[in-house]
């Protein structure tokens, strides 16, 4: 301990507004942001804002629209095309989600038990996931179709009908088979999410279970189901999501037929828009999505809001 | 309550035998730890009497009722586990009546017995909190709470102090050694502490790779180990070990390493020459004129007592005193064992001599 660093007054340094500016954290953390921001206003809130200024015009391709306020909003109330859709939109929905819910927590059940082949069985589990969706539509365009249908041809074999089923061509045939192309497209999504939060799940919590008495469906009951619901919340919530703004599948089996019963909100949208035209109000059918979407997500939100269970802490 | 008898028992995993044929008669009311090293099978046996596990061979039976292929819920028994395995989204009072409502108790029976439990274990003030609420000691508690609420014929512990901090588990040994007394409900603890199982137990079961040791109560495996390793593994700081010969002429005496002579109580007969390992317990040396030369390498004063380790014939061994001494490294001094409480082992078998 010869020398002490003696305090030397650091004379104060005079560089550029611009060198200054740079050695600050805030001016730093707004430039680090800059980018981020720049995508998200430019692909996600001028295409918003464009929409909903859109649906309240009544442009048409090539022209340019007037403002009209809500009445694109008016003209589809009495739409008995768009309540149908917004029919078709609910129903696909539910019961595509419901379904999905159901095959995917029994696969991912499945999958968590000591299977043979367990990694191979996992991987052709995700194969739905992995065709490009137009693919796989156009395979279930090909399963539905009125002559070539292979499910008919099957069934026509083994003596069960007498005639080709007519699935694409009569309303209620044609939703639940939308219906089954989009469960067989999302089921691996749940599944294998589920799989996750059933992996997370400590096996000692099972073996305190057993011997505390449970049974295997008091064990799923008391244990798996409750350790489980936050992933579902996500899962599920997600599920709708996607299910409720569908578009690929429909348009590329169906076009939304026949007589417009497959008609989804998003399909019909981009019908009245693209194909027909009229930008202001298939944005306006786009919008009307909206509430439906935002309740989704304040479900989710409430839903997803921690159990008390979950938080650490103290009281 | 109940006894437990453990004959034979064998375990396999694949062609890989863990357990070879281990037999342990356990009385009612006895609180008996299985005690060894990590990968001695102690954990795998208690498994097994809980049902976890299937017995390869051999069989295990709880009371008069042999169990081997009685689900784990039907045996009877609550297992505390390391990491507790409490259910995080139930509070500690639902912890604790879980089994009971499985069994269709009615709500009061059940708040009565989760509120006796609870006071036993001054649980009371946290039946609403979850366990993420909760420390270490108290999950162990509620762990504790779940397996008292039931009323088994045994209690299984998996090392469940192992989680906690020393001073904690000194504390929650001494609360399970008292809940036990209380309850006198027969338990089986496994634990890679010999501590814990020499203050804890009414009988201690010593593993080692697949085999029981030795068996008995706590001072009877101090005083009396059978072999090396059960003398190595009991006591702390652990038995001193010397290989050398026993030499005969007009008095017994062990020859050690370099020469070093040390005394001997008597011979076993004919044993003239004889290679042996000569055992002494640190606490079992005193500073005696008449003692083996020792130089003074490292002194660890721990305030009760002080811990010295010593170079005795090239050989490294350590002394307890319970004095204070003023030792400094370098420093000659002459110890002596007690020659009526040292072991001799065989230098082949490690069988006591």
């Amino acid at each position: 301990m010869a020398v002490m660093a003696e305090p030397v007054a650091v004379p104060e340094r005079r560089g550029s507004l611009w060198s200054r500016a740079f050695e600050s954290r805030n001016f730093l953390g707004a430039m680090f942001m800059v980018p981020a921001i720049a995508i998200l206003v430019l692909f996600l809130a001028y295409p918003l804002a464009l929409g909903l200024w859109l649906g309240m015009t009544d442009t048409k391709i090539g022209g340019v629209g007037r403002f009209i306020g809500f009445g694109n909003f008016v003209s589809l109330a009495k739409d008995s095309v768009f309540w149908l859709s917004v029919f078709n939109t609910i129903f696909y929905t539910v019961a595509a989600s419901i379904v999905k819910f159901a095959i995917g927590l029994y696969l991912a059940l499945l999958l968590n038990e000591r299977l043979p082949f367990k990694s191979m069985i996992r991987a052709i589990v995700l194969l739905p996931f992995v065709v490009p969706t137009v693919l796989s539509a156009i395979a279930f365009w090909w399963i539905y179709d009125s002559q070539f249908s292979i499910i008919s041809w099957v069934l026509i074999k083994a003596g069960l009908i007498t005639r080709y089923i007519d699935f694409l061509g009569d309303p209620w045939n044609a939703r639940w088979s939308v219906v089954a192309a989009n469960i067989w497209r999302g089921v691996p999504f749940v599944a294998i999410t589920l799989l996750a939060g059933l992996q997370t799940i400590s096996p000692s919590l099972y073996e305190a279970a057993n011997l505390d008495g449970a049974t295997n469906l008091q064990r799923f009951r008391h244990i798996t189901l409750p350790m489980l619901s936050p992933i579902i919340a996500v899962v599920m919530t997600f599920s709708v999501l996607m299910t409720f703004t569908d578009f690929q599948l429909i348009y590329t089996i169906t076009r939304g037929g026949p007589i417009n019963a497959t008609h989804l909100m998003a399909t019909l949208s981009f019908q009245r828009a693209i194909t027909g035209g009229n930008l202001g109000e298939g944005a306006a059918i786009s919008n009307a999505m909206i509430p439906f979407l935002v309740a989704a997500i304040l479900l989710s939100f409430f839903g997803l809001q921690r159990s008390r269970w979950q938080q650490g802490g103290r009281d | 309550m109940s006894s437990v008898q453990i004959r034979d028992v064998r375990k396999s995993f694949g062609n890989f035998e863990v357990l070879h044929g281990v037999s342990i008669p356990i009385e009612d009311g006895q609180f008996v730890v299985l005690v060894g090293p990590s990968g001695c099978g102690k954990s795998t046996l208690l498994r097994m009497l809980a049902g976890l596990e299937n017995i390869t061979s051999g069989t295990i039976s709880i009371g008069d009722r042999v169990v081997n292929n009685v689900q784990p819920k039907e045996r009877d028994i609550a297992m505390v586990f390391q990491n507790y395995a409490l259910y995080p989204h139930m509070t500690v009072g639902e912890n604790m009546g879980f089994s009971l409502k499985l069994r269709n108790a009615g709500a009061d029976e059940i708040n009565k017995r989760v509120k006796r439990a609870a006071e036993i274990l001054a649980l009371t003030p946290l039946l609403e909190r979850y366990p993420r609420q909760l420390s270490g000691g108290q999950r162990q508690r509620v762990a504790m709470g779940r397996a008292i609420v039931r009323d088994p014929q045994v209690f299984l512990f998996d090392e469940p102090l192992s989680n906690l901090d020393a001073k904690l588990r000194v504390a929650m040994r001494t609360e399970i050694k008292e809940l036990h007394q209380r309850l006198k409900t027969t338990t089986v603890y496994v634990t890679h502490d010999q501590i814990e199982a020499m203050t804890m137990a009414d009988k201690i079961v010593v593993m080692h790779d697949g085999i029981v040791e030795q068996m008995g109560t706590p001072l009877e495996l101090y005083d009396k180990p059978e072999n090396q390793f059960v003398a190595g593994f009991i006591g702390s700081p652990a038995m001193n070990f010397l290989k050398g010969h026993i030499r005969v002429n007009g008095v017994a005496t062990f020859e050690g390493p370099n020469g070093v002579k040390l005394p001997l109580k008597s011979a076993p007969a004919a044993s003239d020459g004889k290679p042996v390992v000569y055992g002494v317990r640190p606490e079992h040396f005193t500073l005696a004129d008449d003692g083996a030369d020792a130089e003074i390498v490292v002194v660890e004063p721990t305030g009760s007592e002080t811990q010295v380790f010593a170079k005795v014939g090239g050989e490294q061994v350590v002394a307890v005193f319970r004095e204070r001494h003023t030792f400094q490294p370098g420093d000659k001094v002459k110890l002596k064992p007690d020659p009526d409480v040292i072991h001799l082992f065989d230098q082949a078998t490690g069988k006591r001599l």
